[in-house]
């Protein structure tokens, strides 16, 4: 088997490091919650629906405490209140809750300590009943996937984007039948800065299809009876991202998909959210996706777009350490961390593709266990598809050779627009072609010894290791404003959805923290 | 003179074209007759070759083909915009203003909308610039903000106005269902209104852009892909100096 001498020691400096990065994170997070987890801690007590003018009805509860100022609570705990006002219906809730915030201690009286513990045990039992649904709908998953089988890794995934989500069932299907494994719906253009998510099936959407739950569900059902036809099961991936993070996570982990793009800098770098707002959410989104079994897929692919591969090839392994650690906070396990990473650097330089290999190698034995996700190239494609194509294929068997897990099929349009029909079939075709041929081609090769692979993934890993000494120094958020990351700066208090930040109060109530315990095996 | 031509294969004017597309039936020989009648009969191609026909999913199938064009164009009609600006390179763009204008020019960058990309901004605009010429930041005659993506049009435009910019330079890169658009002329309507239109130069770049799409939009300039910053240099030189002479007389 290929492998490349790894520093073990250094290694685990760098996880050693990360863990107290992360822990860091972890205490501010702690300390506080947001309007999106506030509005998942609703949903996954059964508040579902749409109130006045099409807002959700979680918005609507959530948005209410939030201006009154008493979020700090827990929608829970107000749920529970709304209760003995003897208010059962959310509808109810959000008609009458304004008028009573609003008439202070009249409007919501203080209670005895034990109607208080009543108050608890009443949502907590409806909590223990939600989770236990989302642990039935993961068994469920589990069954179908182990009796039907992946096939095995790398495993091919390939996006579908029409903005229609009846059309891409349609897209999903024709990919699975050419030999797709995972199945990625692209969402919108700009979901990830709506603060609400939106209602139904959609059928427009500009790059992309609107995450939605019933979308998520019509794919769902889509995909389970290709897999029965195909007799493989086909997984399903949406994206945990943005200001509604763990509220899709949730309704990923209730419509039984099977990863999540999920990473805890993504939205902070790439969308301009704010960073508090960020750490929170995907804090909580991994507490739901760690129960549910479900793997994510990390975002430092995207770094080397607005940063130089060769020079900051670095600070990817950097954040996939810190990705580890914050993901383990929550509960994760390994073998639910899809790393990502990617073959971005340009490709006219001398050797590149060595370099890729290094990269590609050293992460795939930094993260064994890991089901790591590798990434095509994305911008220095050009228009050209011919040579796109070309390029995509070097790509395809950089991927086999260093066995890695999971490889998002590049497509020679990448450049253009997202994947036609027939530009996806010529991608999975090149794929199917290359990993056949070269199945063993890791196994069979051996890295020269002080060669130009062994010093590259040796600088990467030095240098990842200064990074994380340096991170560790300044903490994770001022690193973030220094611009460590992507070549982008972004301020503490700065970017989108920092007002729907709130500290917990002492008597802050969320019975979820307690109940969504890791998966035993999550799939 | 009329110069009449047609696409080139493997002799002059022998109109060959390379073409690939899907049908929405399954693959077999009456797949492969439609694939040839419809390239044939209704699109007027010549010697079509269907080089290979593939089901690509139930109900689809893919085509590779070949055919040739009768039809032909006069060159020499072809009317294009393009920038006349020459490229001045970072030194002469730098002595040009410095002798010609004698100030800074001024410029403020980003993309508006949800569009979130800011490479080809970065590029023009940051130090580093692209594909090793320099970018905006670095010309001793330029000063460059770079506001970044997702910017509303009324704070794009107010920074432009606090700075006392020359140019606003606007990006974009989404073009799904011609957003890109949208945004573009949303920006010049908005400026329009609030009367800043004619106070600053108004450039628009991004990867599927053209000069000409440009001025169809009410810009000044349009850029596409692989430009360097200092094709944008060179232009607003010229232009922020033809500006201040217009003035002057
Ligand atoms: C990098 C990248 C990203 C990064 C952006 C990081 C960042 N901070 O910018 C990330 C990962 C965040 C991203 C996200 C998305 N992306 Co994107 N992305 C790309 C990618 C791979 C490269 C673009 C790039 O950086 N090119 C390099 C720069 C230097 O080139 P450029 O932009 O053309 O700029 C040059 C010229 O055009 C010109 N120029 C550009 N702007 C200006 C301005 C002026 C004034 C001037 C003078 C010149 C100029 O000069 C530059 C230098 O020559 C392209 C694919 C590709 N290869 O093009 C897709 C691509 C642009 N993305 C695409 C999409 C759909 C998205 C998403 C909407 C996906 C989604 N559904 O979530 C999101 C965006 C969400 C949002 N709200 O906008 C599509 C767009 C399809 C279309 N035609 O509409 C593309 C084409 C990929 C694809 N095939 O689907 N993306």
């Amino acid at each position: 088997m290929a492998t490349l001498p790894l520093d073990h020691d250094k290694v685990a400096d760098c996880r050693h490091l990360a863990r107290g990065i992360a822990a860091n994170v972890q205490q501010y997070i702690d300390g506080h919650t947001t309007v999106a987890v506030e509005r998942t801690v609703l949903r996954l007590l059964g508040v579902d629906g749409t109130g006045e003018h099409g807002a959700p009805l979680a918005n609507l509860l959530v948005e209410t405490l939030h201006k009154a100022g008493v979020l700090g609570k827990g929608a829970a705990w107000w749920m529970g209140r709304c209760f003995r006002l003897g208010m059962d219906s959310p509808t109810t809730m959000a008609l009458e809750l304004p008028r009573l915030l609003a008439a202070g201690d009249r409007g919501v009286p203080p209670l005895s300590a034990e109607d208080e513990q009543a108050l608890q045990d009443d949502v907590a039992a409806l909590a223990r009943d939600a989770v236990e649904e989302l642990g039935r709908r993961r068994e469920h998953r589990k069954a179908l996937r182990r009796s039907l089988g992946i096939g095995p890794d790398p495993q091919k995934y390939i996006i579908v984007a029409t903005g229609n989500i009846h059309e891409d069932a349609v897209q999903a299907r024709a990919a699975a039948q050419a030999g797709a494994q995972i199945i990625a719906v692209i969402r919108s253009t700009a979901q990830s800065l709506l603060d609400y998510v939106p209602q139904g099936a959609t059928t427009e959407g500009f790059g992309g299809t609107y995450a939605t739950q019933e979308n998520f569900r019509i794919m769902r059902e889509a995909l389970d009876d290709e897999s029965r036809k195909l007799g493989r099961y086909i997984q399903l991936t949406n994206y945990s991202s943005g200001l509604c993070m763990p509220e899709i996570a949730y309704m990923a982990a209730h419509e039984r998909l099977d990863m999540l793009l999920n990473d805890s800098m993504y939205g902070i770098l790439f969308r301009d959210i704010n960073m508090r707002r960020t750490f929170i959410d995907q804090y909580f989104s991994r507490r739901i996706v760690a129960h549910a079994g479900i793997i994510i897929n990390t975002g430092e692919d995207n770094y080397l777009t607005t940063a130089d591969a060769v020079d900051k090839g670095h600070t990817v392994l950097t954040s996939q350490f810190i990705n580890e650690a914050l993901a383990h906070l929550a509960g994760m396990k390994d073998s639910q961390l899809g790393l990502g990473h990617a073959h971005e650097i340009d490709p006219w330089l001398e050797d590149s593709w060595l370099l890729e290999l290094a990269m590609a190698q050293l992460v795939r034995q930094v993260f064994p266990a890991h089901p790591i996700k590798f990434m095509p190239p994305t911008k220095h494609m050009t228009g050209d598809i011919f040579w796109s194509h070309v390029y995509d294929a070097m790509f395809n068997l950089a991927t086999v050779a260093t066995r890695q897990s999971i490889q998002l099929a590049g497509v020679m349009t990448e450049a253009m627009h997202t994947p036609l029909m027939m530009d996806r079939y010529a991608a999975i075709k090149s794929v199917n072609y290359i990993f056949n041929a070269a199945r063993h081609l890791g196994e069979e090769i051996e890295f020269k010894r002080g060669g130009i692979i062994d010093q590259r993934a040796r600088l990467v890993l030095d240098r990842a290791h200064a990074e994380l000494q340096h991170v560790s120094r300044a903490g994770l958020m001022d690193a973030i404003g220094e611009g460590v990351f992507a070549d982008t700066r972004r301020k503490l208090d700065g970017g989108k959805g920092h007002d729907g930040v709130v500290q917990r109060d002492a008597g802050y109530f969320n019975p979820f923290l307690s109940l969504l315990t890791p998966a035993a095996e999550p799939y | 003179m009329q110069r009449r031509i047609r696409p080139y294969g493997d002799k002059t004017d022998d109109g060959v074209i390379q073409m690939s597309f899907t049908l929405p039936v399954p693959a077999g020989p009456r797949a492969r007759e439609a694939a040839r009648l419809l390239l044939e009969r209704e699109m007027g191609m010549k010697d079509v070759k269907i080089a290979s026909m593939e089901g690509i999913a139930t109900d689809y199938t893919y085509f590779v083909a070949y055919a040739s064009t009768q039809a032909s164009l006069d060159y020499d009609a072809v009317d294009v915009p393009i920038v006349k600006t020459p490229n001045y390179g970072f030194t002469g763009v730098n002595q040009r203003i410095e002798s010609e204008l004698k100030r800074h020019i001024i410029v403020v960058g980003g993309n508006n909308g949800f569009d979130s990309h800011t490479v080809g901004i970065d590029a023009i605009i940051n130090m580093k610039g692209f594909s090793g010429d320099y970018g905006l930041e670095r010309y001793p005659w330029f000063r460059a903000f770079n506001l970044g993506a997702q910017l509303k049009d009324d704070e794009f435009l107010d920074r432009a106005v606090e700075v006392n910019a020359d140019a606003v330079l606007v990006s974009k890169v989404v073009t799904q269902r011609d957003i890109h658009k949208e945004d573009a002329l949303g920006l010049i309507q908005r400026a329009k209104d609030r009367g800043l239109r004619d106070r600053f130069i108004f450039v628009i770049g991004g990867p599927r852009l053209t000069h000409k799409e440009g001025l169809e939009w009410g810009f000044d300039a349009g850029f596409g892909p692989g430009t360097k910053p200092s094709d944008v240099a060179s232009y607003l030189a010229d232009e922020v100096i033809r500006r201040a002479r217009g003035r002057q007389r």
